[in-house]
């Protein structure tokens, strides 16, 4: 096969057939003959089925590359609806040129994170475009998941109330920082590792012990502050957030000293946050510390009535202020 | 953290915010300068800390803030030559020019790019030997010596493509222009940062010409709490004078190298601020020896004169006289989302920080 991807790849002509069958059908082990839809086996009452696209600058970056997210973060759109994964599709844009290499690199990570999520990719498409035409490669996944009714509150946090307690499962900011860091025009390295993983067998650990769970959601662009913000806004509620109970790691922590970020804004691609009721709390809390993607699990607040739905963050310096919906990307400051 | 978590301590915040309320006998202003103690003070909620007889006005100190719109007006128009590439701070992306920002240039295709410093930019046109570099320097006397660097350095290795487009300011002039105008202020809490650079020296005149105290201040919570209980006592005592918080970054006489690397390569020049006008002797302008990296001069462009939205009070909000919710464009027209003056573009402006901590 060819070193790199070529227009060729993408003329629905033989090139495709042998991209499609020696890299895509091959890693992610699609049975033959391979047909226009996968016909897919389910049982239960409700389907939950979300999409999302991936753009991300490195390709590769400590902890991950642009196919394993693109199955984590699918993963996680279905896990933190209550939902159990079942079946995702993989679009793949690609500008003509790209090493074919890498190419194999990503699908063998996404393969690999598919087994461990316990998913199956089962249909998909390829598209070359021009040089120039997008930057390198863009994947979308899509993914189902059968949704017990009962866990259909979840997603819309109807069941919350005041004192409910919130729970991350880790360090906040570390995706961001090690994508920023792994850009080659930056002068700036640093040890932090992206937090990308898949987690929905840690949710199905705490859903099977625990009903009481009332909204999850993880904390990708805009990380914990667009979600809390949200959150209040579609429930009523206000928040509060005790700033000294968020994990944050050192690393992550002199970044955003550093840039004038604030780690509550930063993406992740492997955090949760979990909003349980206040009797269940300690339990959820052991559950999730016992999963590796939860050892650092940490309650950082809990749902207060507020006429105005504000999220309140009671800062490590003692003081009181609002923590807004971020507006735009963060932009490192002058000094 | 080390050196962060010394600072943030709750105890030792209680018990200043605990002294101060003892301490605090009298009705209080205080000024702080710098735009990085703007975004502190809001962002550790250093307001619900204080007594309510003590005021926290911000000053001019946010370099984007007191940034012309013709500035990034000229920046916006260089932008337009396919030759050019523009080599920024992050700050500047967002704030509008009278007809695009920066970020908006980016979008259309201009070919923009966020650096760290200006050396990063000078790495920038060391690799693109057939494009010109347009670096808009802006700030203080922190950030102008890492400039001065640059420019040396391009000098030395002969770089002909690199041009700096100057916004660089200097502080205690705009500290004089707002004392000059009667603004109610007992005492200043100084830029910490700028001090490192020129020493705490330079702020001797406002005590002795002006009879207000200061306070040079580091940027963590309890050198901010620590200020302003030193600030009190010497309004209580009526002894102003200039004190240093700051001790472990700041000296009397601050950090000499950078000083002359500064004034090797710039000389003051009149300055044009958002909200007060011509600041005499208040700007940096590149000395006769290194005219050829100044962008103006290599390759002239003009800025239309733009009005400013009449409804804006960004420059009374500058110069310290009214606070950002006595606005009537402030959290209506006026966002992050959509910013109308400087002082809600910029992180360390005081209407975002308002806008983005402050619970009203």
């Amino acid at each position: 096969m060819d070193e790199i991807v070529t227009l060729n790849h993408g003329s629905g002509g033989r090139k495709t057939h042998e991209l499609i069958s020696k890299v895509f059908a091959k890693k992610f082990r699609l049975p033959e003959p391979l047909t226009d839809s996968a016909v897919l086996k389910f049982t239960g009452n409700k389907l939950a089925f979300t999409t999302d696209s991936y753009v991300v600058d490195p390709l590769f970056f400590p902890g991950g590359n642009i196919g394993k997210l693109a199955i984590c973060g699918t993963v996680n759109d279905l896990a933190v609806s209550g939902a159990r994964p079942m079946y995702i599709s993989a679009s793949f844009i690609i500008e003509e040129g790209f090493p074919l290499k890498e190419l194999i690199a990503i699908a063998d990570s996404m393969s690999g994170e598919a087994v461990k999520a316990g998913v199956r990719i089962v249909t998909g498409d390829t598209k070359v475009v021009g040089k120039g035409k997008c930057d390198r490669l863009f994947i979308t996944t899509s993914g189902t998941g059968i949704l017990d009714p009962e866990r259909e509150h979840i997603s819309t946090g109807s069941n919350i109330r005041q004192g409910d307690k919130l729970i991350v499962n880790g360090p906040l900011g570390n995706h961001s920082i090690a994508v920023l860091g792994a850009r080659n025009n930056l002068s700036f390295s640093t040890p932090v590792t992206s937090d990308c993983a898949s987690l929905n067998h840690l949710i199905a650990g705490v859903l099977e012990k625990c009903s009481e769970v009332h909204f999850m959601r993880d904390l990708t662009r805009g990380g914990l502050a667009a979600v809390l913000n949200e959150l209040a806004g579609m429930t009523g509620w206000g928040i509060a957030v005790d700033e000294v109970s968020v994990p944050v790691s050192d690393p992550v922590r002199g970044a955003c000293e550093m840039f004038g970020f604030d780690p509550l804004y930063l993406a992740n691609e492997g955090k949760i946050l979990m909003v349980v009721s206040s009797g269940s709390d300690a339990e959820v809390l052991d559950i999730m510390r016992a999963d590796p993607l939860g050892k650092d699990s940490a309650i950082i607040g809990e749902i207060i009535p507020d006429k105005k739905n504000l999220v309140v963050l009671d800062t490590s310096a003692g003081g009181k202020r609002i923590l807004d919906m971020p507006s735009g990307v963060q932009l490192p400051r002058i000094c | 953290m080390k050196y962060i978590d010394e600072y943030r301590d709750k105890n030792l915040i209680m018990r200043l915010a605990d002294q101060i309320k003892k301490s605090a006998r009298l009705d209080y202003t205080f000024m702080e300068v710098c735009g990085g103690h703007t975004a502190a003070i809001h962002r550790f909620g250093i307001p619900s800390l204080l007594p309510g007889n003590i005021r926290l006005i911000s000053g001019p100190g946010c370099p984007v803030c007191v940034t012309g719109t013709d500035f990034i007006d000229k920046a916006v128009a260089y932008s337009e030559n396919d030759d050019v590439i523009i080599t920024t701070f992050g700050d500047l992306m967002r704030v509008p020019g009278s007809v695009a920002s920066l970020e908006k240039r980016r979008a259309d295709g201009a070919d923009i790019r966020i650096v760290f410093s200006g050396l990063d930019a000078l790495g920038i046109a060391n690799l693109n030997p057939d494009k010109k570099i347009i670096f808009p320097g802006i700030g203080f006397e922190t950030t102008a010596p890492g400039t001065a660097v640059t420019i040396k350095t391009a000098d030395k290795g002969n770089i002909n493509n690199f041009y700096l487009l100057s916004a660089h300011k200097t502080m205690p002039p705009a500290m004089e222009a707002i004392v000059k105008e009667r603004v109610n202020i007992n005492g200043f809490i100084c830029p910490g940062h700028v001090a490192a650079v020129t020493g705490s020296a330079i702020f001797s005149f406002i005590p002795d010409k002006y009879n207000i105290g200061c306070v040079v201040t580091g940027f963590e919570p309890t050198d901010i709490l620590q200020s302003i209980l030193m600030l009190v006592k010497q309004v209580n005592l009526d002894s102003p004078e200039v004190e240093i918080q700051y001790k472990r970054a700041v000296t009397a006489e601050g950090n000499v190298i950078a000083q002359s690397q500064l004034k090797e390569v710039f000389e003051p020049c009149d300055a044009n601020w958002r909200g007060f006008g011509m600041i005499p002797s208040s700007g940096l302008v590149l000395r006769k020896a290194y005219e050829r990296f100044n962008a103006e001069r290599a390759m002239p462009v003009s800025s239309m004169p733009h009005e400013e939205n009449k409804l804006c009070i960004c420059g009374e909000i500058l110069r310290g006289s009214k606070t950002p919710e006595e606005c009537p464009l402030f959290k209506k027209l006026c966002s992050p989302e959509n910013p109308i003056g400087a002082c809600m573009v910029s992180n360390e402006g005081s209407c975002n920080s308002w806008y983005k901590y402050r619970i009203a």
